[in-house]
């Protein structure tokens, strides 16, 4: 048997506190599309850049074609054949696309000068090779993001890769452009390229690989070809457990109100509104979701709720309490927790360590602080006692908040906000870019505030989501409260209708296109 | 706090080591280069070297001396690294300390006749109050309208500076030719160390360097340890996360940069009450703008910021020994420290020769 493309042997790389690779083997054959399984910080990011070279291994070595290789740096896997299309897009994006897919490799006249001219061929050339049409005039700056994906692939084969690397290729795009990369990905293996797609979304393993590696803390657990398993069986070998997709959820008991609404309007940055009158209550022991396209007001409408941004019109309530101009420190003694949707900017601060981040908000409050001081001891034991309660898998209390996975920082997001024991939970997109494991972790911890009598405000651009987890359903379009749904009552398809402007007075001809975010693990 | 087992404790030594090694690496780098230059231009960098650590430790008089070139620094070095990190490069510790200067020297007159400990305890509360008060309107332009306090602390020192000027060629001039103000009655003045350690006789060094050494373990304390130093650590981090959580961002910006304009305030204050006992124009050699170097040698670490001090101290001290000694000029100096500022900076140099001697360590064991 021929020696495999490239082969990955007992490849073994630690990081203060955490072994990331042991032992991980993996090989690659020519034209063929493997997928690398795993929940977040199982270590599939890690042995891809140390493929690439941006990371040096501490044990294992690569073969190419059966030689040892060692790869120091980026450039010397390109050379190599190796092409890497990061999570975050490495474009300039002032500059051109030809200017982006050349950079680094810019055909040159006598001089020195830049050949424009022959790299605009170059590009027409090799989009027309690989079928990836792309304008090699347009700036990035203004392509969509699966656009601007294209660009970093094009980037790749331009200088020559044989090797694809993918990693999380579609946690930036819609649905639509998922589909299209599926298709441009099936075309470069018809060219005879290989392909590492990195993913944690069962679905596309399902769809799109021909072989799947399952990593799990570090090592691989397995190894198996989609046409041999299911969605649960992955899943299975994946978080190393039975995976419930459909959360135990109890009917409700909805009590009074908690949070009153009330002719709310919010003004965006550009002084526009973007919450244009909206009113509604969220009761105590129910789930009330926001459901919407992205960008229709919710991001205002949360900011102005909890105390982040000024409110141009209207009353809020909390427990009766007035919180219309209340600032972020008053609505958190008002009752108010807040699962912000960017944990990264506004939920954690990455460079404190895990201490410092359970105390954040209360960190004036009797027993963390005493007349201005801080006392650590009971701030050791509540982070303690919530990193253990909230099921934060981490050395120790304290390393930074930045070594923890992405499961793992939202889960210490949510050890602080629940562990105040709130009135009102506003949760924003509370599984953003996190596993089917974490999400699972995530929605029974939702579920059992509602259950405790909590008022829960969810908001989600997730359909699956707002499904799962809710009692009623508000429809926002445009700044406004379109729709109400009483759990169940709705299918996908009608809230989808509702949430792209139909039913609405801008009855849109694209009523029938309905953006329907595609369900990450529904078995 | 965690428990002090064996391996939490050697975790953490390890820990404080891997802080110092950039910092101690560059300063070796610095001087390595500069053993470089010295050679090239014909000097011999070990005598110069010995010389210059003779003029700087050799005795308790220079010892004394390098204490006191290092008082303002340390100063200004907390005011610089408190303020980083808040999030706030304040470059404008220098007006902030000429003020601190005006306040004792003009304060220091008024109190003639009353008590020396009242006095001394007076005129540092006064000169750290209009420190803070000359790094408010920066703050409050930062924090109301957003403007960046580099220009801003910037334009205040240049104020400072010539309101200083003003007064002590007019108002307050003291009788006489020289542009300077009256001297301080011995009650407005910070006692001599040497009277205290007689060892350290017969240099100028003052109680304002004890001053600082608490100050900075204080401050230290303060970051750590208070819900002030930690909402300004968290604010300098991630304003938004801390706003989020409810922080006030504007209060605290506000509140971190008079902190560190009060820090500033001092350094004056020490330089008018300890040293020239009188205020002039060039009362300050920079030491707001070394102050920066001083907070970057230090990571903006208190207790960094005291070592640092010492060593920029140190340096300036053992200066003259070296240009008499060795005959190597005294600029030779200034290179070093810009040397060590700008490895500081480029802080991967360093990093790269502690990875490249750490293989080469493993190496030669294995």
């Amino acid at each position: 048997m021929a020696s495999p493309l490239i082969e990955m042997r007992e490849i073994t790389k630690h990081f203060p506190g955490v072994l990331a690779n042991d032992r991980v083997s993996l090989s690659l054959d020519a034209g063929e599309i493997v997928a690398l399984l795993g929940e977040n910080g199982a270590g599939k990011s890690t042995l891809m850049n140390v493929v690439y070279g941006l990371l040096s291994p501490d044990g294992g070595e690569v073969l190419m074609k059966g030689d040892t290789v060692h790869i120091r740096s980026p450039r010397q896997a390109i050379d190599l054949g190796i092409g890497m299309v990061h999570q975050h897009f490495m474009l300039v994006p002032p500059l051109t696309v030809t200017e982006n897919i050349v950079l680094g490799n810019e055909p040159t006249r006598a001089v020195g000068a830049i050949d424009f001219k022959q790299a605009r061929e170059d590009v027409r050339e090799i989009s027309r090779r690989y079928g990836l049409a792309v304008d090699p005039d347009a700036i990035v700056r203004d392509l969509p993001v699966g656009m601007q994906q294209r660009v970093e692939i094009l980037k790749a084969l331009y200088r020559g890769a044989r090797v694809l690397i993918l990693d999380e290729p579609t946690a930036v795009l819609t649905p639509q452009e998922v589909r299209e990369l599926f298709e441009v990905v099936r075309s470069l293996v018809g060219e005879g390229l290989s392909v590492v797609f990195i993913t944690h979304k069962l679905e596309e393993v399902m769809s799109i690989a021909d072989r799947v590696v399952v990593m799990r803390d570090g090592r691989v657990v397995g190894e198996t070809r989609p046409k041999d398993t299911d969605t649960a069986g992955l899943a299975r070998m994946m978080v190393g457990r039975e995976v419930v997709f459909r959360v135990e959820k109890k009917p409700s008991t909805s009590g009074s109100a908690i949070l009153e609404i009330d002719d709310v309007r919010v003004l965006n940055e550009r002084q526009l509104e973007a919450v244009k009158g909206v009113s509604f209550a969220v009761n105590a022991g129910e789930i009330l979701a926001l459901a919407g396209v992205s960008g229709n007001g919710q991001t205002e409408l949360i900011e102005a709720i909890t105390g982040l941004r000024k409110v141009a019109g209207g009353t809020m309530r909390l427990k009766g309490v007035d919180i219309t101009h209340a600032a972020a420190r008053e609505a958190i003694a008002a009752g108010l927790s807040h699962v912000p949707e960017d944990r990264h900017r506004r939920g954690l601060i990455l460079e404190f360590n895990l201490m410092e981040n359970i105390i954040l908000g209360d960190h004036r409050q009797a027993p963390f602080a005493k007349h201005g001081v801080l006392n650590f001891v009971p701030i050791t034991e509540v982070t303690r006692k919530r990193v253990a309660d909230y099921d934060v898998r981490t050395p120790s209390e304290l390393v930074k908040a930045s070594a923890l996975s992405g499961g793992n920082q939202q889960k210490l997001v949510l050890a602080r906000e629940l562990g105040r024991d709130p009135d009102l939970l506003v949760a924003a997109q509370p599984t953003r870019g996190l596993d089917v494991g974490a999400i699972e972790f995530v929605h029974n911890q939702i579920l059992a505030e509602r259950d405790k009598g909590k008022a829960v405000l969810l908001v989600s651009l997730e359909l699956e989501e707002v499904q799962t987890l809710a009692d009623r359903i508000l429809i926002i379009f445009e700044g406004r409260i379109v729709k109400e749904f009483v759990a169940g009552e709705a299918s996908d398809e009608e809230l989808g209708y509702y949430m792209t402007g139909g039913g609405g007075d801008k009855l849109s001809a694209e009523g029938e296109e309905v953006m329907v975010p595609d369900g990450r693990a529904d078995a | 706090m965690a428990e002090l087992t064996r391996e939490t404790l050697s975790k953490r030594v390890t820990g404080v080591l891997r802080e110092l090694a950039v910092p101690l690496v560059s300063v070796a780098i610095a001087a390595a280069i500069g053993s470089v230059i010295m050679l090239v231009s014909g000097f011999d960098p070990l005598t110069a070297f010995a010389a210059m650590f003779k003029g700087a430790f050799g005795g308790g008089r220079q010892i004394g001396e390098t204490m006191l070139r290092s008082t303002p620094l340390m100063f200004t070095g907390l005011a610089v690294a408190y303020g980083f990190r808040a999030g706030l490069f304040n470059i404008g510790a220098e007006g902030q300390l000429f003020m601190g200067g005006l306040s004792a020297a003009w304060l220091g007159i008024v109190l003639a006749g009353m008590p020396r400990p009242l006095n001394i305890v007076l005129m540092i509360l006064a000169g750290a109050a209009i420190g803070a008060a000359w790094a408010f309107i920066p703050a409050l332009l930062k924090a109301k309208v957003g403007a960046h306090e580099v220009i801003t602390t910037m334009m205040f020192t240049y104020i400072g500076r010539y309101i200083v000027s003003w007064l002590v060629t007019g108002p307050l001039k003291a009788p006489g030719q020289i542009p300077q103000t009256n001297r301080l009655p011995v009650e407005s003045t910070l006692p001599r160390l040497h009277e205290m350690l007689p060892f350290l006789t017969p240099s100028r060094v003052h109680f304002g360097f004890v001053i600082a050494v608490l100050l900075a373990m204080f401050v230290w304390w303060v970051l750590k340890y208070t819900s002030l130093g930690y909402e300004s650590r968290a604010v300098g981090y991630n304003p938004f996360a801390s706003e989020t959580g409810g922080i006030s961002v504007p209060a605290t910006t506000i509140k971190a940069l008079c902190i560190s304009g009060a820090l500033a305030g001092l350094a004056g204050v020490t330089e008018v009450m300890g040293v020239h006992l009188r205020l002039f124009d060039q009362f300050s050699a920079g030491f707001g703008f070394t102050g920066i170097a001083v907070a970057l040698l230090a990571k903006n670490n208190p207790i960094g910021v005291i070592a640092a001090a010492i060593l920029f101290g140190g340096l300036s001290a053992g200066g003259g020994t070296m240009q008499l000694e060795a005959d190597v000029p005294q600029k030779v100096i200034l290179i070093i420290q810009a040397l060590i500022i700008f490895l500081v900076a480029a802080e991967q140099i360093a990093r790269w020769v502690i990875g490249w001697t750490e293989r080469k360590g493993v190496e030669n064991a294995g």
